[in-house]
């Protein structure tokens, strides 16, 4: 029995966090804020060339094939970066819906070029999970037409995965025609955020998509893992920050990291943080070892999480006083992008409801005491 | 990642399941502490090493290999039956391991046997009236008079004081060191002349704590564990292990399915409680931090039999995280009932024998108890976070 990263998994991470410590430093992220595309795609690159493209793409397709855990161990290096990069959609999302449910066709044209590097594929399941404002897609024939609202990774992409209401997943190629691209501006500046408008545009099914919803399902379940470690890793990074900056900025004649109501704040968001690294791996390794209970640990970690996270994205930011609210510390992009985390793929209240159906909280009959029929998620 | 046990504990679990089988119909309720019904029923666990499994036979354990995988397996089965489970309380789970680590030859031969086999009960007398959260200004005082210590003082907050036959007591020996070097970890017969035992009745209902006087006590110069002034690190080498002890997370899985079937039997207007979306969503919420504490439980688990595994972080939050969500917990359930969650001792229409309350309560005496909750976040910012103690205020 062990519980814990392996070897292969600690180093990936501490690779990634080496590479972006060196690559991508507050300065660069500034810089990529204002909008400096050259040097979100120079940071890009550099991963690329540390494999986080072919994780989850088969070998026979020419990727790594490896498991979740590698791909939240990722995830959360990205996120104590606040990397300004592509990765739980197009890399993550995007090449699991296409090797659960795509043609051997579709598989080629796409797997190889993911792990390769050489093609971005967005993912767009927001009117799946919770459509805003009635949008949604419906397909004609070879065509789908309707709207996308916060397509995951689809800024520069070659080609998208939409879902419709049904869960059906349809690939898109992003040059073809009737398309329109609408930039939409969030807080978090280190991943933007597109609505797309499609007008008659030729899509083409993953077929093992149709009439089941267990495709999407999966695809969801592994985006709202990524999501979650990519704020714990960079919740992580605030609490380590807020200490930091406790020990060094003195009131009263001491470092204000002595005082108990800092202490208190600083264990408070340690305590509640620990356990998601914990959690993240479990859920993770149930996602592919555990299919009973993927998909109720999937959810409850993306909750779970982002109610941490947003509790610490607010106590570090206290911690570091006035200093916390300015743009020259730039402790708000790690607070964004744990915010914009949070309400990706389903905020915590939708996840939850999700939850709840998933142990058929809704079926059971009033009034009498039920067996333990939700199963135990660690004694199986 | 590996959760399986593997294969190698397959038969030592089927063994453990057969001897849980075979021994279903054991029922020890009623039968009084230090019975020879208890002490027979803890003798057979440990003849076939389902307790004290890895002391050595000499001292009355086992005398098998550590293995805490095999540990756990056997509190997974016994979890599942209705049959008596192995005794604990705090002189199997703090006094024996320290005798072990710390003290002498004679003292291992008189204490660890009997303890074990449930024959000696224990109390720890460590708290006193002013000296709760700051223990090492603790003021009972021993006194050496000729081969006899001399104590006088107060403890509080003793549990089991009643019934318990020895203490294990924190006392004042060397009035002039500083306060963590002044301290001797002695062992207090219970039936010495000069100890009183007064009750503590507490909100829940129940007196589970006592108040112990100690009045020109006597007993043996021998009777101390450690050399004079180590007291300190004496009783440091087991509290960790308390602190960790008092939010079982399996314990909390059980208890958060009891709240699930809870919520599905209660109605409001005839609808079910767990079908009314707020409610709903604060279980769902308890359920997410059950699952991480799992989680953190899993890893600790691991870390205790992998070498190389940092979990100084992990192992520091448990009391302070795993109390309070249990207080959560019981407190959701309280409101799930609304006006009948009220209710308590023997009322009508009273559910589950009023447990709901009573732990509702006893969690709220958990946070405060065995290191307050304050404390230990001060413990995991000085020990875990590095962050610096407050500064002393001269002469305390």
């Amino acid at each position: 029995m062990y519980f814990g990263l392996s070897e292969e998994q600690q180093s990936l991470e501490d690779n990634i966090k080496k590479y972006l410590e060196d690559n991508a430093s507050l300065d660069s992220i500034k810089e990529v804020a204002g909008g400096d595309s050259a040097k979100s795609a120079d940071i890009h690159k550099g991963l690329l060339e540390l494999g986080i493209s072919g994780l989850m793409v088969p070998e026979e397709y020419g990727g790594l094939e490896l498991d979740m855990l590698f791909a939240s161990v990722v995830s959360g290096a990205l996120g104590s970066g606040t990397a300004p990069v592509p990765y739980a959609g197009a890399y993550v999302m995007a090449p699991i819906a296409l090797t659960l449910a795509g043609t051997d066709t579709q598989k080629e044209n796409w797997l190889p070029k993911i792990a390769g590097g050489e093609a971005v594929v967005g993912i767009g399941l927001s009117e799946y999970v919770g459509a805003r404002e009635d949008a949604a897609i419906t397909a004609s024939g070879k065509t789908i037409s309707g709207r996308c609202l916060f397509v995951i990774d689809a800024k520069e992409a070659d080609a998208y995965i939409l879902a419709n209401k049904a869960g059906e997943l349809y690939l898109v190629d992003a040059k073809a025609k009737g398309i329109s691209v609408t930039d939409l501006v969030t807080v978090d500046k280190t991943r933007p955020s597109i609505e797309l408008n499609l007008d008659n545009v030729e899509a083409e099914l993953l077929p093992g998509s149709e009439n089941n919803q267990d495709i999407i399902n999966k695809v969801l379940d592994a985006g709202r893992l990524m999501l979650a470690a990519d704020s714990i890793g960079a919740s992580q990074v605030m609490l380590d920050k807020a200490v930091a900056y406790s020990l060094e900025r003195k009131q009263f004649g001491r470092v204000i990291g002595s005082f108990q109501a800092v202490k208190h704040m600083c264990a408070e968001m340690a305590a509640e943080l620990e356990p998601c690294h914990s959690m993240i791996w479990h859920a993770s390794h149930c996602y592919d070892h555990d299919p009973s209970q993927a998909r109720l640990m999937a959810c409850h970690t993306k909750a779970h999480v982002s109610e941490v996270g947003k509790q610490i994205s607010k106590t570090a930011t206290e911690v570091h006083g006035g200093m916390g609210f300015t743009d020259e510390l730039g402790l708000h992009y790690w607070f964004k992008r744990i915010g914009l985390n949070r309400q990706l793929l389903g905020s915590p209240e939708l996840v939850r409801e999700e939850a709840a159906r998933i142990q058929n909280f809704d079926q059971s009959p009033a009034g009498g005491q039920s067996k333990k029929e939700v199963g135990n998620p660690l004694l199986v | 990642m590996e959760l399986e046990y593997g294969p190698e504990y397959d038969d030592f679990r089927a063994e453990v399941k057969s001897f849980v089988k075979e021994n279903e119909g054991v029922n020890l309720i009623g039968k009084s502490l230090r019975s020879s019904d208890r002490v027979d029923w803890q003798q057979k666990l440990i003849d076939h090493g389902y307790f004290a499994r890895s002391i050595p036979k000499e001292y009355g354990g086992f005398g098998g290999d550590m293995d805490i995988l095999k540990t756990r397996i056997i509190a997974e089965e016994f979890a599942k039956s209705p049959i008596p489970k192995p005794l604990g309380g705090q002189g199997i789970q703090m006094l024996v391991p320290t005798l072990l680590e710390l003290g002498t030859e004679d003292q291992k031969q008189a204490y660890v046997k009997p303890t074990l086999r449930g024959e000696i009960i224990w109390c720890q007398g460590y708290s006193e009236p002013n000296s709760g959260s700051d223990l090492a200004s603790l003021q009972t005082k021993g006194e050496l008079d000729g081969d006899e210590w001399v104590i006088n003082g107060q403890k509080i907050w003793t549990s089991t004081a009643k019934f318990a036959q020895m203490c294990f007591c924190l006392v004042r020996t060397e009035p002039d060191a500083p306060k963590h070097q002044g301290i001797s970890y002695l062992l207090i017969p219970m039936d010495t002349p000069g100890i009183e035992i007064r009750p503590i009745m507490q909100m829940t209902g129940d007196a589970d704590f006592n108040e112990v006087f100690f009045t020109d006590v006597r007993i043996p110069a021998t009777n101390i564990v450690g050399e004079r002034g180590e007291g300190w690190k004496v009783a440091n080498a087991t509290l960790t292990h308390e602190r960790g002890s008092l939010a079982d997370p399996d314990v909390m899985m059980n208890r958060l399915y009891a709240l699930i079937d809870l919520m599905k039997s209660e109605t409001i207007d005839g609808e079910r409680v767990i079908d009314k979306p707020a409610f709903r969503d604060r279980l769902l919420r308890v359920q997410g931090k059950v699952l991480a504490q799992q989680a953190n439980a899993l890893r600790l688990l691991s870390s205790s039999i992998n070498k190389g595994q940092d979990t100084t972080m992990a192992r520091f939050i448990t009391k302070l995280i795993g109390t309070e969500l249990r207080h959560e917990l019981e407190g959701l359930a309280i409101d799930a009932m609304g006006e009948m969650g009220t209710l308590y001792e023997d009322s009508p229409h009273l559910r589950d024998s009023g447990s709901w309350q009573m732990s509702y309560m006893y969690f709220l005496g958990l946070i405060i108890g065995g290191g307050t909750n304050q404390i230990q976040k001060n413990i995991i910012s000085e020990r875990a976070l590095g962050m610096p103690k407050e500064p002393k205020i001269p002469g305390a």
